[in-house]
């Protein structure tokens, strides 16, 4: 486990350098240097020179690079040019809407997915099941962004069960809060759920084959009760990878989703920050986002190692 | 039974194509012409599916936003397979070295970029445009077809017919092509349609966020970019294009897992 441990932490080393590396480079390859492009072309040569040293641009490119990755791993985020707030203080802020809502999410997804994934293969074959395959298939196929506006159509509009969008922010209450969040993370969470409804099913199938289960029914549990003390346990682990890497699905998708809703989270900065051309917010904020998927996907496998002593063998 | 799936599949994703490739020659109205007088009209007998804001015939501009839509997969479908085909089989041909190691890990790092970060990354820099999502969805879609390309390939480089061809004094690189290729593309047909399926979404996705299809080129995405605002007044202006969206992608989806079961009968038992 040691050894896999170590190979696994290496890679994910590696894996941050090179993203960190092409993000780098593609910002530095941005038409212009980025003090222009950020001004403007109408941009006073003072005011340019300004931020040219601001920014550090008369630094070589190496020096830059291991400055704002330095930065990064102490926590400076360098300051935004356009609010002259410090990155990490505005990611502080809308971190606390992205991440609740893409955990609300994955609740959601894993609610509906896994009894109805059980459902499905406790009745494969017939008509349920078909049924079930069938949604699943439609679910993966909705835009998330599209179902959005169909749910705010229907709960908000007509209905007027929940707000159209906007987020009160956490110190009205919880409750305020979920509420608001509620349509973003259903509209989020659906074809999570059909994807997963699918790894449950099959993975349900599969261990419902395997020898231990007959067994199982040899001595004499009924159906049910094979499935529920034996099956699920063994089933569960791919599908607990499935969430994991799930997660990290929702966590990028909050970024579309909340452009529907008008929440304030990590994806609306990075959009003003796009239209504002303020580089340095895009720059470390689209590294933090690719940064927490490669951790959420490393803890996974390492996760999924610890359960199944199979795998450390491999990679 | 075996078949249901792919022939559903294949005959919406085939209806959709269709449409949209009618569009080049023929649509019901001119999808630019503007008629203000009678925006936002419903689906009715003049127009089937209503007009937009701007009076515009719906049912012309989906089958106009469709083609684009279906033409932005395409292309990025072919990035993918021009550049990751050959580095599958390059990888699997030198399995277990450093070239395989290499493909492989730069593989894992491109798959790590969340596939929408490195898009909206991709347009911040060089200006949101059909071309980049185009060139960001391809760059996605190397890795995938790289990693299809050598799963499929390296079993193949156990087996007889290749211990024969080198035998016969055929190089690495002519044994890729000449028995290699051929033998794994059903495997990319499958992963092919699935692609095409999500290239359809990706569009959508990035036009509707203003990072792909720029105005005034119509595509499915931009249609519900344009609906946001409007979806209160007239809900089939977000309707007609997202349900549009969903057929197609359904479509597709079904065909590709069709494909598959009918390629590998092992699956049949799984899926039914």
């Amino acid at each position: 486990m040691l050894r896999y441990f170590l190979k696994r932490t290496g890679s994910l080393i590696l894996s941050l350098a090179v993203a960190s590396l092409i993000i780098f480079a593609v910002i530095e390859i941005a038409p212009g240097d980025p003090a222009s492009f950020m001004l403007g072309i109408n941009a006073q040569p003072e005011t340019l020179a300004a931020l040219r040293s601001e920014l550090g641009l008369n630094a070589t490119k190496p020096e830059r690079y291991l400055s704002w990755i330095s930065g990064m791993l102490t926590g400076d985020f360098g300051t935004s040019y356009t609010y002259r707030t410090p990155v990490s203080q505005m990611v502080a802020d809308r971190i606390g809407v992205s991440l609740p809502l893409a955990l609300y999410a994955l609740i959601l997804a894993v609610v509906i997915a896994i009894p109805a994934g059980v459902f499905a293969a406790s009745r494969r074959g017939n008509a349920a099941d078909t049924g079930v395959m069938g949604a699943t298939q439609l679910g993966v196929a909705v835009p998330n962004f599209w179902f959005a506006m169909m749910l705010v159509l229907v709960f908000a509009i007509q209905w007027r069960w929940f707000p159209a969008g906007g987020f009160p922010g956490w110190d009205k209450g919880t409750g305020a809060a979920l509420h608001a969040l509620t349509l973003p993370a259903i509209a989020l969470a659906l074809p999570q759920a059909a994807i997963l409804t699918r790894v449950m099913r099959s993975s349900l199938l599969e261990v419902m084959g395997e020898d231990f289960m007959r067994t199982a029914r040899a001595k004499g549990l009924s159906k049910r009760r094979a499935v529920w003390r034996h099956g699920l346990r063994n089933a569960f682990i791919p599908v607990l990878t499935i969430i994991g890497l799930q997660f990290s699905f929702l966590f990028a998708g909050t970024i579309i989703i909340e452009q529907v809703f008008y929440l304030p989270g990590l994806g609306r900065l990075i959009f003003q920050s796009i239209s504002a051309r303020d580089l340095i917010v895009v720059e470390s904020v689209v590294m933090l986002v690719v940064f927490a998927v490669i951790l959420i996907n490393f803890l996974v496998d390492l996760a999924y190692a610890a359960v199944d002593p199979r795998l450390r063998s491999r990679t | 039974m075996k078949s249901r799936q792919l022939i559903i599949g294949l005959a919406l994703s085939g209806f959709f194509i269709a449409m949209a490739l009618l569009s080049l020659i023929w649509t019901p109205f001119d999808h630019t012409a503007l008629d203000i007088p009678g925006k936002l009209q419903k689906p009715g007998a003049a127009h089937l599916l209503g007009t937009d804001h701007l009076g515009r015939d719906i049912l012309s501009m989906v089958m106009v936003g469709a083609r684009t839509s279906v033409a932005v997969a395409l292309l990025a479908l072919a990035i993918g397979l021009s550049l990751g085909v050959p580095l599958g089989l390059a990888a699997a041909a030198r399995r277990g070295g450093w070239l395989d190691e290499f493909i492989m890990r730069g593989n894992d790092i491109i798959f790590a970029f969340p596939l929408l970060v490195m898009a909206i990354l991709i347009t911040a820099v060089f200006g949101p445009s059909a071309v980049n999502a185009i060139i960001a969805f391809g760059i996605f879609n190397i890795p995938v077809f790289a990693r299809v390309t050598r799963g499929a390939a390296l079993p193949l480089w156990e087996r007889e017919f290749i211990l024969a061809a080198r035998v016969a004094g055929k190089g690495t690189t002519r044994i890729s092509v000449e028995h290699i290729l051929p033998n794994v593309t059903n495997m990319l047909i499958v992963q092919g349609t699935i692609q095409f399926a999500l290239g359809i979404q990706v569009e959508a996705a990035l036009s509707f966020v203003g990072l792909g299809v720029q105005p005034p080129t119509p595509s499915l995405g931009r249609m519900l970019a344009d609906a946001q605002t409007l979806v209160t007044l007239a809900p089939h202006l977000a309707i007609v294009p997202g349900v549009a969206i969903i057929l197609i992608v359904l479509g597709l989806n079904l065909a590709g897992d069709g494909l598959r079961d009918q390629l590998d009968p092992r699956l049949r038992r799984l899926r039914t």
